[in-house]
């Protein structure tokens, strides 16, 4: 038999601790997964505070498909394809922006905030052949929960609220690290990588690889920011399966709820500067709640498909190739006055430390992504290996399968879920 | 201080070939040289201890400070920057992408006998397992030209703007 092409159902590659290789490389489970997990599930496609207000509009993908999101004259958020409904142009090309429409470049059909067709010029030719109220923006449902908002095209598909389920309380914690204030984006960086998307996908639940590929980024920061990240071997820092692919995986347990303070954690002596500068405009109180957030979360909530919510970021994956991911990491920070500036300014510096295609951290997890790929399509049925710490995993007081941060709990329930998509039936 | 003249307004443009601009050419080919060699050390020595390497991501922008950059280093963060490229546990430091860039195109933006502003134009090939990306940018160089002759000359600023600085591009293991 030739293992390189092997009719085997997809969701068959899959076990409870182990995958084939051939989930990265096989083409035509990329083609699949487009279909069954990503034009099917809730995929991510903003932050609220991208269209903070009516009007403003964000250009991106859902899969491979390219959307407008938009927030309407009525607060309402849209998801639209960007696709002219005559002959198929894209209707904008700004990656975002404010606009009181869409107008195609082509034959000027124009659209509303809401995707409804509002005019199509020398409209005579069109007497007796279509209704304009037949011919919106092809909308996808959307909908949003603590400031995330996500689409799909399945009309059917479970409210997100039931999707999300036990993450919701994740995503509440992770909000918190803005310190009293609303998050907000700051900026955000884009890079490609020659690899599938799940690898990725595994990443931001893999505690394993840290002290190793992130050695250069740790011997770059303070003692306290490296000690911090030292979880390798604290038996408090674990990953609960949250369901439905969902995972977390608490680095910083004792940041896991920044409400939660004794006030016996020392501030890190890195933040002098910026506390004295904060206590100009804002209490002890409120300095210590802001600055304790820095470096965000001491979690990783990964959402299956395609976001993460890591410590004080969002990491977004695309697919576009079975080869090919482009990933977004989009910094985040308090949204208040402007006193808080100088701290959104920290929070610029740490991300930019970190992370991005020139950053002390992202390319190394590119480098080891890469070789991934490059290996995988080495004997394609040999399998990766899931299964660290799967016989210490136990089920948490929440009921949430649960093991250590090192241990690979996450990426079993993401291709548990993956399996359950990929089902013919 | 020398009274600046700037190009390229209304006023008489200079000549790449003014000894002061040739200066700042001959610091920014060397400076090229030494980033395609992965001279890291010799690279962080061509900049003066207030100086900034910045390569922003908002096109428009001046205000690095206040916008998320991919590169905002000072000092501080350059060395930071040339230890892990060089101390090897930097995976794609490593094992990075061999680089051929040329830099041309220079326009002196303003000059004095102290000071030259350069733009110019990059164009960077990198070459990694089978794989050849190319790194378009527009550059601006700050460089403070030393009293004593070419050998003190040094770089005040440094900004790099990709032609596609707000698309994705490759995580890289080298430097622009």
């Amino acid at each position: 038999m030739n293992q390189y092409i092997d009719d085997t159902a997809p969701a068959d590659l899959v076990a409870a601790d182990r995958v084939a290789g051939r989930l990265y490389t096989d083409p035509d489970i990329f083609e699949r997964e487009m279909a069954a997990i990503f034009e099917t599930t809730w995929v991510w496609v903003a932050h609220e505070s991208e269209l903070a207000t009516p009007g403003s509009f964000k250009s991106t993908y859902v899969g491979r498909q390219p959307v407008i999101v938009t927030r309407d004259r009525k607060n309402n958020l849209h998801t639209m394809l960007n696709r002219c409904r005559h002959r198929g142009a894209s209707v904008c090309e700004k990656p975002q922006g404010r606009a009181n429409g869409f107008t195609c470049p082509y034959h000027a059909w124009s659209y509303g905030l809401d995707g409804t067709l509002r005019g199509i010029p020398y409209p005579d030719g069109y007497e007796g052949v279509v209704e304009k109220r037949d011919l919106s923006l092809r909308k996808l449902r959307t909908e949003s929960y603590g400031g995330m908002v996500f689409a799909t095209f399945a009309e059917d598909v479970e409210p997100l609220a039931d999707f999300l389920g036990d993450a919701k309380l994740w995503i509440d914690r992770f909000m918190k690290q803005g310190g009293g204030y609303p998050i907000k984006v700051l900026g955000k960086h884009q890079f490609r990588f020659k690899g599938n998307w799940k690898i990725q996908l595994e990443n931001t639940t893999d505690g394993y690889h840290f002290p190793i590929v992130h050695r250069s980024w740790m011997a770059s920061v303070d003692a306290e920011t490296a000690d911090m990240m030292s979880f390798m071997t604290d038996p408090d820092a674990i990953t609960h399966d949250l369901g439905n692919g969902h995972s977390v995986m608490q680095m910083v347990p004792e940041h896991a709820d920044l409400d939660v303070d004794d006030g016996s954690e020392p501030l890190q002596g890195r933040f002098d500067d910026l506390a004295a500068e904060l206590s100009k405009s804002f209490s002890d109180t409120e300095v210590r709640r802001l600055l304790r957030a820095m470096h965000g979360t001491g979690f990783n909530l990964n959402l299956f498909p395609n976001v993460a919510m890591s410590s004080a970021f969002f990491r977004v994956l695309r697919p576009v190739a079975v080869d090919e991911t482009v990933i977004e990491h989009i910094a985040i920070g308090p949204d208040g006055p402007s006193e808080l500036d100088p701290l959104n300014r920290e929070r610029l510096r740490i991300h930019e430390h970190f992370q991005g295609p020139f950053g002390f951290g992202t390319p190394d997890d590119a480098e080891g992504w890469d070789r991934v790929q490059r290996g995988a399509r080495a004997e394609p049925a040999m399998p990766i290996l899931v299964n660290r710490g799967s016989a210490r995993e136990k089920t948490s007081a929440e009921g949430w399968p649960t093991s250590h941060v090192t241990d690979e709990t996450g990426m079993r329930a993401a291709y548990n879920q993956w399996k359950r998509m990929m089902r013919d039936d | 201080m020398t009274e600046a003249t700037t190009a390229p307004a209304v006023a008489e443009p200079v000549s790449t070939t003014d000894a002061r601009v040739a200066r700042a050419i001959d610091l920014v080919w060397r400076e090229a040289e030494l980033l395609d060699r992965a001279d890291y050390v010799g690279w962080n020595e061509l900049f003066t201890g207030d100086g900034f390497y910045v390569v922003p991501i908002d096109p428009d922008t001046d205000d690095f400070e206040n916008t998320l950059n991919m590169v905002y280093d000072d000092a501080r963060m350059r060395e930071l920057r040339v230890g892990r490229m060089t101390e090897g546990y930097a995976i794609a430091a490593v094992d990075a992408a061999r680089t051929v860039r040329t830099v041309s195109r220079f326009v002196p933006e303003s000059v004095s006998d102290t000071e030259v502003v350069l733009r110019s134009a990059q164009v960077l090939i990198a070459y990694k397992r089978r794989r050849h990306d190319i790194w378009a940018a527009d550059l601006t160089h700050r460089v403070r030209l030393a009293a004593d002759g070419p050998a003190g000359d040094r770089i005040a600023l440094k900004i790099v703007r990709l032609v596609d600085s707000e698309d994705a591009v490759p995580a890289a293991g080298f430097l622009l």
